[in-house]
């Protein structure tokens, strides 16, 4: 609702030859305009690297109502969309609730506007860690880019030599030892990597890691 | 019938049960599946998390060597591969320009009409339905499952177009077939946690409690799943589970594709049931001298 009652003022207050200015807005089967001045920096940033429009949530509360994970973060995902769109990016860069997100799509399948917040979570994700912003849950970026290191090293996913690796980087020695060695018992777990796709795999991080140097 | 068949990492290591039960079922029902040959990851979750051109271009070289084979149909049973493939195609299809990018990271090319399946999509087909009944021994008559479809495939239902996002009903349909009892329940696609297993394995064991307790109180003597991280998450961690809540459940965690092998006649061995930290065969057996 706030969306749309700050889309009206604008076209109301401006000359009808610079409306066309701003962003052009489509819910349903109407068109708002969006002067560009009321449109936060930040929300712009994350539409230009992931082509999702933060500015289109009205705020209802389905995300955070339908999110198995709300409970543990500090932020709902309501509150985070709305922070994008105040152009708070100090906060959401810092927030936990963005490496919290498990990207289940609850959100994404509910939300009236299609607001596609995985793939807002991800876009901050990666603006942070561009930035190198400190994680505030360090242990999932962590996880994230070990577990990348190892597919990119491998080719297919070596799970020993990711959980030795998130063990060294995260110090927890101890934990979930016992569950391991039952598993490595029952043979769930791979003594040996296998090294099968591994020069495919290889040759498309190469790929990428020269083209985001760039 | 004859598919590609991408197995992906889980089916390899932690989820070989799954991978066995598969390629079993599959050759009871006439189905071929042709493994495609030096596969790599499809980035799983995390590539997302860090780079959208690698979430993309992982997968999709994948689909560039599958068609190169000369398929244009795969099988994907893990539901985080089956996301990645859905996803990428979707967005290569839907954003101006990432197509030509990914074509020269991966050196390849793939078409668009290419289809990606989950099995469940091909079991619950009308005519495999009644092949699936006239196979079963009806042994497991009688035994009373949730069935649990997790986040991936049904989400976001534009991207992954399987059955009906929050009440599927497919994999009832094919265990129905067996003449297994399903239940309804609330939570056939609630979230497990994922991968937060090993760093907030809290969240985890949460979630996981919720299932269990879901699953309890409609009186399931197991959880049948399609997904090798909700395998992982519901059967290993079950006794964290039962020490963390106090409560004691004992709940075996089936793939639905062994189900399917027990009722087409093959052994508990041959589909590795044994694999479970969760004892599932004395359920089974119980059920079966009742039958």
């Amino acid at each position: 609702m706030l969306l749309v009652r700050r889309a009206v003022r604008g076209d109301s207050s401006r000359d009808p030859v610079q409306r066309t200015a701003g962003i052009n807005l489509e819910v349903g089967s109407m068109e708002f305009n969006i002067p560009s001045d009321t449109v936060s920096e930040f929300a712009e940033i994350i539409k230009q690297t992931s082509g999702l429009d933060t500015n289109v949530c009205y705020q209802c509360g389905k995300c955070a109502s339908g999110c198995p994970i709300a409970y543990a973060m500090d932020y709902t995902p309501t509150q985070l969309i709305h922070a994008i769109q105040l152009g708070l990016s100090d906060l959401v860069l810092n927030s936990k609730i963005i490496w919290l997100c498990a990207s289940c799509y609850t959100c994404i399948t509910r939300c009236p506007q299609e607001v596609d917040l995985p793939g807002v979570m991800d876009a901050v994700r990666i603006i942070a860690q561009r930035k190198k912003i400190k994680a505030k849950v360090p242990e999932v970026l962590t996880f994230y880019r070990s577990s990348l290191r190892n597919i990119g090293f491998f080719g297919r996913m070596y799970d020993l030599g990711l959980i030795a690796m998130l063990k060294l980087l995260t110090r927890s020695f101890t934990k979930d030892i016992g569950l391991g060695l039952r598993m490595l018992r029952k043979g769930k777990l791979n003594i040996f990597p296998s090294f099968r796709g591994v020069v495919a795999a290889r040759r498309i991080f190469s790929q990428v890691r020269a083209r985001e140097k760039t | 019938m004859r598919y590609a068949y991408y197995p992906g990492c889980s089916l390899h290591s932690t989820a070989k049960e799954y991978d066995h039960s598969l390629r079993a079922v599959c050759s009871k029902l006439g189905i071929e599946l042709a493994e495609v040959k030096n596969w790599f990851c499809c980035g799983t979750t995390h590539a997302h998390s860090v780079s959208r051109l690698l979430a993309s271009a992982l997968p999709l070289g994948n689909l560039a060597m599958m068609q190169k084979m000369g398929f244009q149909e795969v099988v994907v049973p893990c539901p985080a591969c089956f996301s990645q493939f859905k996803t990428a195609l979707y967005n290569t299809r839907n954003e101006p320009g990432l197509r030509e990018e990914i074509e020269q990271v991966i050196k390849g090319n793939w078409s668009d009409d290419v289809k990606v399946y989950h099995p469940l999509e091909i079991f619950s087909e009308e005519s495999q339905l009644g092949k699936i009944s006239s196979l079963a021994k009806r042994e497991l008559a009688g035994l009373k499952v949730v069935c649990y479809y997790g986040c991936l495939l049904t989400r976001p239902p534009k991207v992954t177009q399987f059955d009906i996002c929050e009440y599927p009903e497919s994999m009832d349909r094919v265990l129905r077939a067996l003449g297994i009892v399903t239940l309804d329940w609330s939570y056939k696609t609630d979230c497990c946690g994922a991968s937060f297993a090993l760093t907030r394995t809290d969240i985890v064991l949460k979630l996981c409690h919720e299932l269990l307790e879901g699953a309890k109180s409609v009186g399931a003597d197991a959880i049948a799943v399609a997904c090798p991280l909700c395998h992982a998450n519901l059967d290993t961690r079950q006794e964290e589970i039962e020490k963390t809540y106090g409560t004691n459940y004992e709940l075996p965690i089936l793939y639905f594709t062994q189900l399917m092998g027990i009722s087409f006649g093959f052994s508990p061995r041959e589909l590795l049931l044994e694999k479970h930290l969760v004892n599932a065969e004395r359920k089974l057996e119980e059920v079966k001298q009742h039958a």
